[in-house]
């Protein structure tokens, strides 16, 4: 069972953290707790520092030159910026979906047993059956249960990014962050993926940083404002979306500025 | 508008640039009629079959007899050999570059790579004969420097450079979402590198190991200069050999215009024009098609 | 089981860069080698007298200055014949053609082009330019060679030059109301000029070195006089440091002239290609799209 952080009983959280991008700061004292098993939307203008913020919790900013981290980020009741912490170990933890679909040149079927090859997962039924169900969880398997040995590069852009959902899946991991999953895609895809996000969210924690005030309130539970960033306000999604605590929200919510 | 409408004109321009880019085919056919006008006659003195697999090279003995076979089997495990230390040495530095330098490092990686790709042929082949061979034949014992292995280490060095240059470039054109996206399901640097990077960068890095292969094996200088020049079919690696560039380079000189032998040297190019001609193809089908495919099924 | 799959892991990666590293340092060993033992054993013979006086003694004393100027005529020779050819074809191929069989096979014709030997462009020049059109072993004839040999080259780098002028600037010209001509002459070219500069002057220092086209269509193994018109033979450096190394009078005495002329060849076009690195380098920082 996923172990709690013990001082707040969240699965991630991040205590005072400030974040840099050679000498401009992209966060600023940062402190912030996500629920298990709840689907937290993080919102705010272009460059407000969202993304980064997602890309910190399982650091793949570290992939980035030049960028500095102060302060802690707690998973399983561990610093995952203290220098013994692998990323590897990680991101195996924590998956992540980009903006952009981002398949590998492989076939389907490849493409899910990536990561699970490669930490050393078993015999090839096991893996097809973790390929059905991982397919099944992103509401794919209907579509592409017939060409898994086919490219994923053919898929259409909303089956490409369902199918990097479920490779991410796939890795079975505790967390799943989500960078703008349907900002590349079609309205009818962009659907799919919200119902998906609310099926998973039995099973998974998701933190998504979404452009779409609309999407962050119907698919969310808690919502997280930011601002330059800064941290504005972090509430329950309906609060945030009814009643907001600061004016500042509220001017963004209702469209005033952004 | 003087007489000429300006669609006229327009059409006329177009005409003009399309004939001159037309240029580049027409030399290639050029080349190929005039490689054959001149190598024709040859085999009003001997037969294709004894030309391509007949085993003594002796183009002015009395009489003489043209067999190339020893000529091409020199061309061949000359750039056989090159490839092999070639191609892994190139591709690997390649990776460090794309992949492991520090990007300061990298600028200036980079440009010395390409830069060296411009070191001219005859100095790679004055170093292995006035350096190398001296060497090689005073540490293995040899009866001479010159030889296969000499002529293999510089053509491989001559090729490094570009094979390096090339399947960087295929390198740092994959995708940074490929990379990101291996990183995120937790799969450590070596591991994204050799499964989904060079992977994906395949078709580029194919193509470069092509034509580094095609580079090595019409180099003339390096072979003419320290393989030997023996035109017999070796034996083992220490053995000099004369591949079909060097046969061409050392004998046109000396053979009368229009003899058997100056045609039969033509008729060698037009065997070497096709075999790197070949090596073209094959790769541009292999950067095409994988480029049109997308790269399907790894 | 999950951290010793992961040691294992960390071992090949290891491994792995280990032998990357080795790679790089092999290439530094072996190239940096090869050029710093040409640079001290050529240093010494070099001089200003080497420089611009011609050989003596039947090549064993003197200079090399007929074959540096020899070199130089060759330069200008085939980049005056390829650079109007490659710039015009890259144009086309830039500017003009559409996606068709017939820009295929001169795309194929560009890349085999580039792909033929330097021994069978030498064997062709001497077949068309120096018999059949009577040229002789001359500047012409070693100038059309190399000109066709670098061709592609300069084609390559003119394309890709075009290619990087942003396609809004043809849309703002071609509204309004310029010719698409006028637009590629006046707006085009313009911005792709640096580009094409560098390519050429990649394809001028190519030119300057290769050895085996010119052998039997421009290069005199001796000629105390400089050429006269463009249909005389010359020297050239890279022709002089073979028949120095192979066919010289007294090879072994004549080491320091070998070295020499091999340090100034290197120097030469090494330099050239430097220039050229540096000039794209500096164009790319200025550039302001």
């Amino acid at each position: 069972m996923v172990k709690l952080n013990e001082h707040d009983g969240s699965i991630i959280s991040v205590q005072d953290v400030n974040f840099y991008y050679g000498a401009s700061k992209a966060l600023t004292d940062i402190n912030m707790s996500f629920k298990k098993n709840q689907v937290t939307a993080l919102i705010g203008p272009s460059g407000c520092g969202k993304s980064t913020l997602l890309r910190l919790l399982n650091r793949m900013n570290d992939l980035i030159d030049g960028t500095r981290v102060e302060g802690r980020v707690y998973f399983e009741g561990k610093n995952i910026y203290d220098p013994h912490v692998d990323p590897v170990d990680i991101r195996r933890k924590i998956g992540m979906v980009f903006q952009k679909p981002n398949p590998f040149p492989k076939s389907i079927f490849n493409n899910i047993i990536y990561g699970p090859t490669l930490s050393g997962a078993g015999s090839r039924s096991d893996l097809s059956a973790l390929v059905e169900k991982s397919l099944k969880q992103s509401v794919l398997w209907d579509e592409v249960k017939d060409i898994l040995n086919q490219s994923a590069m053919r898929l259409s852009g909303g089956q490409q990014q369902r199918l990097c959902i479920a490779r991410a899946l796939a890795m079975n991991p505790d967390i799943l962050l989500m960078d703008e999953p349907t900002s590349a895609l079609d309205p009818i895809s962009t659907a799919k993926i919200e119902e998906l996000i609310d099926e998973l969210k039995k099973d998974y924690t998701i933190i998504i940083v979404t452009h779409n005030m609309q999407q962050a309130a119907r698919v969310s539970d808690e919502t997280g404002f930011f601002y330059l960033g800064k941290l504005i306000e972090y509430n329950q999604t309906a609060k945030i979306f009814t009643k907001p605590d600061l004016k500042q929200t509220e001017d963004y919510i209702t469209g005033r500025f952004g | 508008m003087t007489g000429i409408t300006r669609t006229t004109k327009e059409k006329i321009i177009k005409a003009f640039f399309f004939i001159i880019a037309a240029t580049s085919v027409i030399i290639l056919g050029l080349i190929i009629l005039s490689l054959f006008r001149e190598a024709w006659p040859i085999f009003r003195a001997t037969s294709m079959k004894d030309f391509l697999f007949g085993t003594e090279w002796y183009p002015t003995y009395d009489p003489p007899s043209f067999g190339i076979w020893p000529l091409i089997v020199g061309s061949l495990i000359v750039t056989v050999c090159s490839t092999l230390i070639a191609v892994p040495i190139g591709v690997l530095s390649a990776i460090y570059i794309s992949e492991l330098a520090h990007p300061r490092a990298k600028e200036i990686l980079k440009p010395v790579i390409e830069l060296l790709a411009g070191l001219p042929s005859v100095v790679l082949g004055f170093f292995g004969m006035v350096v190398l061979a001296p060497w090689l034949q005073d540490t293995f014992d040899l009866p001479t420097g010159l030889n296969i292995v000499n002529a293999s280490l510089m053509l491989a060095i001559m090729a490094i450079p570009t094979i390096s240059s090339i399947s960087e470039d295929a390198l740092y054109s994959v995708p940074r979402e490929f990379k990101e996206a291996s990183y995120a399901l937790g799969a450590t640097k070596y591991e994204t590198i050799v499964r989904v990077i060079v992977p994906a960068a395949l078709s580029g890095v194919s193509t470069a190991v092509i034509l580094g292969m095609s580079r090595a094996i019409g180099e003339t200088m390096v072979v003419l200069m320290v393989a030997g020049g023996a035109a017999a079919v070796p034996e083992s690696l220490f053995d000099s050999v004369r591949p079909m560039p060097a046969s061409i380079a050392a004998e046109m000189g000396e053979t009368p215009f229009r003899s058997d032998h100056y045609h039969a040297l033509f008729a060698i190019a037009v065997v070497l024009f096709f075999l790197t001609l070949a090596f073209n193809l094959i790769a541009d089908y292999v950067s095409h098609k994988f480029r049109e495919e997308g790269s399907a099924t790894l | 089981m999950k951290s010793g799959n992961l040691r294992w892991r960390y071992i090949k990666q290891f491994l792995f860069f280990g032998l990357v590293k080795l790679a790089v340092a092999l290439i530094a060993l072996a190239l940096g080698g090869i050029l710093l033992y040409l640079l001290m054993q050529g240093y010494s013979a070099i001089s200003w007298d080497f420089l611009t006086k011609p050989p003596t003694d039947a090549m064993t004393k003197g200079g090399i200055m007929p074959a540096i100027i020899g070199t130089f005529y060759l330069m200008v020779g085939s980049i005056a014949v390829s650079l109007p050819l490659g710039v015009a074809s890259a144009v086309y191929l830039s500017e003009y053609s559409k996606k068709s069989r017939t820009l295929r096979i001169i795309r194929i014709g560009i890349n085999c082009l580039a792909g033929v030997p330097s021994i069978v462009f030498g064997l062709f020049g001497l077949g068309l330019f120096v018999v059949y059109l009577k040229f002789g072993s001359s500047i012409l004839a070693g100038s059309l060679t190399l000109g066709i040999l670098i061709l592609p080259t300069i084609i390559g780098a003119s394309e890709e030059a075009l290619k990087g002028v942003p396609q809004t600037f043809r849309e703002a010209s071609l509204a309004l109301g310029v010719s698409k001509w006028q637009t590629i002459y006046h707006i085009v070219l313009p911005n792709a000029l640096p580009g094409i500069l560098t390519g050429s002057i990649l394809g001028i220092g190519r030119a300057a070195g290769e050895t085996a086209p010119i052998m039997f269509t421009a290069a005199a193994f001796f000629t105390a006089r400089l050429p006269a018109s463009i249909f005389d033979e010359v020297m050239a450096l890279p022709y002089h440091i073979y028949v120095l190394a192979t066919a010289g009078t007294r090879i072994e005495e004549t080491r320091p002239l070998q070295y020499g002329t091999a340090l100034v060849l290197i120097a030469l076009v090494l330099g050239i290609n430097f220039v050229a690195i540096l000039f794209r380098s500096y164009t790319r920082r200025r550039k302001s799209w």
